[in-house]
């Protein structure tokens, strides 16, 4: 059987769910039937592909059949297999959370097209082996997160949409024109075959001209310093389940995309580009954490983390060793799964407690203490706990850079993470553990949080299992990045023996 | 020409810039609008100003002779005009909702959620 056509079902389900919900759109339940069961099987999809290229190494999917260099193709190497099984689980848990959580108002609204719509950008952006193929898939997943976010009609939600269609419509404009400049330079699309032809070029300045271009386009969508500050501006306001898969994804697609161009493309001036990306990635970490000391809401607290951990990710990158890129793609799998899952509680929090400010929260711990638990794992790993999954991140990213010697890099990530420690123990001390502010306030009785229950519990037993068996899934991030530091692996399953 | 279409495209980009800066939000739109023109006029640009010789292939044969148009470039800014079109329609109904609701063009009235 050609497996070749599995490379593109973890497009083309959502894309079809997508499809079919818009036809029920005022069926409720169908709609959520919908959305569970078709996210569970784009997760089965996913894992098979992933599995399928564990196996037998990178798939190409040439699209239409065109050859590759004149074509679309479809790619999926082990970082781009390993993203798309994160963007399904990531989906399937949203999916569920939101069963019992968005309204019916919203539904009728298209929230569930519009999740689907958004996962096959996202995996869109995973698989696709052509740079405008890529910018396309960029525009579509942010369509569909620009109306999620304003699912609503708030004055915050529209404050922050503004923030962040702006600036995310800004960095669109940057990556196109530096597509422009390539096709200009190189008269290619392809990105193995942009790969092969920029090496060969004599003058090598105007590539580094382009490869700023991309990472500055790059470096806004995955909320790097100094381009952030949209994030924390609108993180906070849609929807919990809207957020939790926005805090999962969309910035990582960012740094997937820089994962992608300064391994494949950009390789050639490395002293310089990851030089910056060094000092990025330190001052991200670093404004990150402080940013988040300085909140008292729970979900700008966990917007604020994100940038800090988009730092250790763009710091695996910077270093460019093999263990480095291992400790960065591991990274990347430990943090969507743990943020996630940090929003998905931050909601429970909400229906629990009443609100989202720690100053009016409280008690949780003694009404509450399976909450507490289910926090307490994504939370300790996020800040890098052992045995639990950030630990191992944190731990190989940091031996990579004591080996690179990148000495003010291992000592910020090392305070980074004690501070993150100190932001999930505020969460913790006023959230769950003081007192109640208002003696027991008449909270109408929770009911039929079951569901939500789950699907944290099985968010937080993953992050449990990328810790206790922590090998299976560091020999999965160690091909990726042997794949991703010998990029004519790559180029060579794209293009194939008629290399021009 | 090309030196010329520089300069424009140069031009577009600045002013893009300049009224994404200014304070109210319809400017902001006006700059967004100016930022993916001068993103199309520049593929269009680089990709080689040719006249007159389309890149058509002669009946019977199987490849062009001689010089042609590069049809690529235009598929690809025609994607992304189609793109950048939907994407400014949202945008639009954006910053009407958002003045409806913040009773308010001035982006620096918008401060609520930093």
């Amino acid at each position: 059987m050609d497996l070749e056509v599995l490379v593109a079902l973890p497009i083309i389900i959502p894309l079809l769910l997508g499809a079919l919900s818009l036809t029920v759109l005022s069926n409720h339940s169908a709609q959520r039937w919908l959305g569970a069961i078709g996210t569970a099987l784009l997760l089965i999809c996913s894992v098979w592909l992933l599995l399928h290229t564990r196996e037998v190494g990178i798939q190409v999917l040439e699209v239409g059949s065109w050859p590759a260099p004149f074509g679309i193709v479809l790619v999926s190497d082990m970082l781009g297999a390993i993203m798309v099984v994160l963007a399904s689980i990531t989906g399937f848990a949203t999916a569920l959370y939101s069963l019992k959580t968005v309204r019916k108002r919203f539904e009728r609204f298209g929230y569930y097209p519009l999740l689907h719509l958004l996962l096959a950008g996202v995996n869109g952006a995973f698989l696709t082996g052509d740079i405008f193929n890529l910018y396309v898939w960029f525009e579509v997943l942010l369509v569909a997160s620009f109306a999620l976010l304003i699912l609503g009609g708030e004055r915050a939600q529209m404050e922050g949409a503004i923030k962040y269609v702006t600036l995310n419509l800004l960095s669109s404009a940057l990556f196109l024109t530096a597509i422009g400049l390539t096709y200009g330079l190189v008269g290619t699309l392809n990105m193995a075959d942009i790969a092969v032809k920029m090496a060969s070029l004599e003058d090598q300045k105007m590539v580094t001209v382009i490869a700023s271009l991309f990472l500055i386009a790059f470096a806004i969508k995955a909320a790097a310093f100094p381009l952030f500050f949209w994030l924390p501006a609108s993180y906070h306001t849609p929807q919990v389940a809207v957020s939790a898969i926005f805090a999962g994804l969309l910035t990582k697609v960012g740094v997937y995309a820089l994962y992608r161009v300064f391994t494949l493309i950009f390789t050639a001036d490395t002293g310089f580009t990851h030089e910056i990306l060094l000092w990025i990635a330190i001052f991200t970490m670093l404004t990150g954490v402080l940013g988040a000391a300085a909140q008292f809401e729970v979900r700008r607290i966990l917007s604020f983390h994100i940038i800090s951990q988009i730092g250790y990710m763009i710091l695996g990158l910077a270093l460019f060793t093999p263990l480095a890129l291992i400790g960065g793609v591991f990274y990347i799998m430990h943090h969507i799964i743990v943020k996630a899952n940090l929003f998905l509680v931050a909601g429970l929090m909400y229906r629990l407690g009443g609100s989202f400010e720690l100053k009016k929260l409280g008690g949780l711990y003694r009404n509450h203490p399976g909450l507490a638990v289910l926090f307490l794992i994504p939370a300790l790993s996020l800040a890098g706990v052992p045995p639990l999954s950030g630990f191992f991140a944190k731990f190989i990213l940091i031996k990579a850079g004591v080996e690179a010697g990148a000495w003010w890099a291992v000592g910020i990530a090392l305070l980074v993470g004690l501070l993150t420690l100190f932001s999930m123990i505020k969460i913790w001390n006023e959230a769950f553990w003081k007192a109640s502010p208002e003696p027991n306030p008449a909270v109408p009785a929770p009911t039929r949080n079951a569901l939500l229950y789950w699907t944290i519990g099985l968010l937080a037993a993953m992050t449990v299992c990328i810790g206790l068996f922590a090998q299976p899934i560091y020999q999965m991030a160690e091909m990726a990045a042997a794949q991703l530091l010998n990029p004519a692996g790559y180029i060579e399953a794209v293009l194939g023996g008629t290399t021009p | 020409m090309t030196t010329l279409m520089a300069i424009l495209i140069g031009t577009f980009y600045a002013a893009a810039i300049y009224m994404m800066l200014r304070r109210s939000v319809v400017k902001l739109v006006i700059g967004l609008i100016l930022l993916s023109n001068a993103a199309n006029l520049l593929i269009f640009t680089v990709a080689g100003m040719d006249r007159g010789i389309p890149p058509l292939i002669p009946k019977g044969e199987l490849l062009i002779e001689g010089p042609a148009a590069d049809p690529l470039a235009q598929a690809v800014i025609l994607t992304s005009i189609v793109i950048g079109f939907g994407v400014l329609a949202f945008a639009v109904v954006l910053i009407h909702r958002a003045c409806e609701v913040v009773q308010t063009d001035d982006m620096n009235e918008m401060k609520g959620t930093d």
